[in-house]
């Protein structure tokens, strides 16, 4: 099971791979639309991948509750447990 | 104990002709632009559209399938009256009955042959090429023609924004006959009705029927007031199409992709060995994503017809192969992997030797 500062590392990597940001750019704090400019497409990609990296599973439905990377950490980390 | 006699099968099947048909009007992004809120470098940075082409009134799906099927039967070269089967996937083709394939088939000259259309959404030229290789090989038909063609500007609503401004019109048909060589591989399909609401129609037609008797509109969300979510009292009449665009992506992209994998598996081929790859025409944001499953090496020509064509539903495949042939002649008698999905949610999947 990954901690918080690993998923959030294997997140970054994530968003690394398929928009090109650096993986520094990807904080908390960080809103996926309106600070890194993910659009809706991309986004499905990310959660598809964290959901292998991680071995969880991120419902089309729950998607657009994870506004912020904070609120994708924190999913991840309670569907692990 | 009377014993029944069985057609008497034949070993192989393949494409021996294709025929296209495209409408005249474009319609640009900048067209689309007019009637919903969004921009050229967002259509096409989101879908890789950049035109899609439209019929006009007097243009029916029906006069789209003849012209593709006319182009299709010569370039095989038989007789109109040698076609024995004729498989007809749509779903803009406004009456519920008789078949599409039917008419067809009388205007073609090629009656009696067998004819029947298939509701297979994006996936029916797939489910066609699939059925008609089974069709062949068993003894059960000579030549099969396979159309997909949609009139797709006719269930649309130009308002909306889940999937109209992807959808284009088109034809695209391919003659299935006999082969001394494999020219079709196995057909992986399936369906995932779980699914069925990510595309739909907004509403039945039995909504037109009770509204016109008066009766009082029942509540259809992809209707409804996005402020009140409340029916309105002038709500289309006409049904349309409507997509939940992530849903879809997600599982073209991760699901429907594995099929592809599966296709070419039982195929017995390996990416490399293939000339072309020709997904559906959905977004080429899932053409890439797929072309990245597969791993396919820059040797492969992958049809992204969708720039130019837009989303054209059935006819995506048949368009996007047929295109190829005329831009990459040399892919002729090359393999190609070809895959439908849609509507259903449904696929189908096959290598195919390109005529």
């Amino acid at each position: 099971m990954a901690s918080k500062e690993e998923i959030l590392a294997g997140l970054a990597e994530i968003v690394n791979e398929e928009t090109g940001l650096e993986t520094e750019a990807v904080q908390l704090d960080k809103n996926f639309t309106e600070d890194l400019d993910i659009d809706s497409i991309s986004m499905m990609t990310i959660v598809v991948n964290c959901e292998e990296k991680f071995e969880v599973t991120i419902p089309d439905e729950e998607v657009k509750n994870l506004k912020t990377v904070q609120d994708a950490v924190d999913f991840i980390d309670n569907a692990q447990g | 104990m009377v014993t029944l006699k069985q057609y008497t099968p034949t070993a192989y099947s393949r494409i021996l002709g294709m025929g296209a048909y495209r409408p005249d009007t474009i319609v640009t992004n900048d067209d689309v632009c007019q009637w919903i809120d969004s921009s050229d470098e967002w259509i096409r940075q989101r879908t890789g559209i950049v035109t899609r082409h439209r019929a006009d009134a007097d243009t029916s799906a029906l006069d789209m399938a003849l012209a593709a099927s006319k182009e299709a039967i010569e370039a095989a070269g038989i007789e109109p009256s040698q076609v024995d089967t004729v498989l007809v996937s749509s779903i803009s083709y406004p009456y519920l009955t008789p078949s599409m394939s039917a008419v067809l088939t009388e205007r073609l000259g090629a009656t009696p042959a067998a004819a029947y259309d298939i509701s297979a959404a994006c996936a029916g030229y797939c489910y066609g090429i699939g059925q008609a290789d089974a069709m062949v090989r068993s003894g059960m038909s000579t030549y099969v023609l396979v159309v997909g063609v949609e009139k797709l500007s006719d269930v649309i609503d130009n308002g909306e924004r889940s999937i109209s401004f992807l959808l284009g019109d088109g034809a695209g048909a391919a003659v299935v006959g006999p082969s001394d060589t494999p020219g079709i591989g196995p057909t992986v399909w399936g369906s995932d009705g779980s699914k069925h609401e990510a595309i739909r129609m907004t509403h039945p037609l039995t909504d037109i029927r009770d509204a016109e008797a008066g009766k009082p509109r029942p509540f259809r969300k992809d209707l409804a007031d996005p402020e009140t979510g409340t029916m309105p009292e002038d709500a289309p009449l006409w049904p349309t199409l409507r997509q939940d665009g992530q849903t879809v992506f997600r599982w073209a992209s991760f699901e429907a992709a594995k099929k592809v994998t599966e296709a070419l598996e039982a195929a017995g081929l390996q990416p490399e060995d293939l000339g072309a790859f020709i997904p559906h025409q959905a977004n080429m944001r899932i053409i890439d994503q797929m072309a990245k499953v597969l791993k396919l090496p820059e040797s492969v020509v992958i049809a992204r017809d969708i720039a130019d064509a837009g989303n054209t539903s059935a006819a995506s495949v048949p368009l996007a192969a047929h295109r190829l042939l005329q831009e990459h002649p040399e892919l002729s008698g090359k393999p190609a992997l070809q895959i439908g999905f849609g509507a259903g949610l449904v696929y189908a999947a096959q290598v195919v030797i390109l005529p």
